[in-house]
């Protein structure tokens, strides 16, 4: 076991453990500041999968942008719920969580099945490739030439997109003016 | 060097966290974030495969496309989670069963 795995497992065991926290822990604030370091160690998974860019949106995009919004809403609208939260744990017992839980281990059941099945390892197109992404390449330079070449049109109609979602989030969330 | 069934039974136990989440929690802004815990999981998908198409890079991109497009719908679901806690003081999704004012 080289230092490469021991790291990749690493950063793994730390995606799946502090979801797993983030998903059970009954106090909201921290489950929300746990988020932060399942996304800072999926983008450690994504440089293992030699796409550095995409690590680096990761980090701008979600732990920038995103869990800062997340905090700010969740500041925001929360007041009730952190009081309400202890006559509720004694009056459900638990008991709501089990069909979710039942169902998405339903799920990983089918989803481990495929991918031993599926054996993506062996497929042909990834057996045979003679175009693997090499550790010392250049992946900004040919993410660059095809955004602007082969996938110019999904960058353009993705950025009208983004630009029409942002402007309908500040309508929606603008306070409104009594008349 | 990292088979990619690893990489792709990480993403299905992220997956299958977030649809837990999804599923069972009764705040908006958890289910939020088990829809991100989601998509983080494609996006662990696209790029684990996007290694072996140098050429067109079609992993990376449509990862990257799919951030963008994750980052515009948590602005506008925050939006409308902020309007209806000023409007039902409550995110319960379960409470909030009335489409009239």
């Amino acid at each position: 076991m080289n230092i490469e795995q021991i790291v990749f497992y690493f950063f793994a065991a730390s995606v799946l453990i502090s979801a797993f926290f983030v998903v059970f822990m009954k106090n909201m604030v921290r489950s929300i500041f746990l988020f932060f370091v399942t996304l800072f160690s999926m983008a450690g998974l994504f440089v293992f999968a030699l796409a550095d860019f995409i690590a680096v949106t990761q980090l701008i995009v979600y732990v920038g942008g995103m869990l800062v919004l997340m905090i700010f809403a969740f500041l925001l609208s929360s007041k009730t719920i952190l009081n309400k939260s202890e006559e509720k744990k004694s009056s459900l017992l638990g008991l709501h969580y089990i069909p979710g839980l039942f169902i998405s281990l339903l799920f990983f059941l089918i989803l481990f099945i495929t991918v031993y099945q599926a054996n993506p390892d062996q497929l042909s197109w990834v057996k045979n490739s003679e175009n693997i992404i090499q550790v010392n390449d250049n992946t900004i330079h040919y993410i660059g030439v095809n955004l602007m070449t082969r996938y110019l049109i999904p960058f353009e109609i993705i950025s009208v997109l983004l630009m029409m979602a942002l402007i309908g989030a500040s309508h929606l969330a603008r306070r409104e003016k009594k008349i | 060097m990292i088979p990619l069934a690893h990489f792709m039974l990480i993403s299905a136990a992220l997956f299958c966290i977030g649809l837990y989440a999804v599923l069972s929690k009764r705040n908006a802004i958890m289910m939020l974030i088990g829809i991100e815990f989601m998509l983080n999981a494609a996006i662990l998908n696209f790029v684990a495969f996007g290694k072996y198409d140098k050429l067109h890079m079609g992993g990376q991109l449509f990862a990257l496309f799919a951030i963008v497009l994750a980052a515009a719908a948590v602005a506008v679901s925050l939006a409308i989670i902020l309007n209806v806690y000023t409007f039902y003081k409550n995110i319960d999704p379960t409470v909030i069963d009335q489409l009239r004012d």
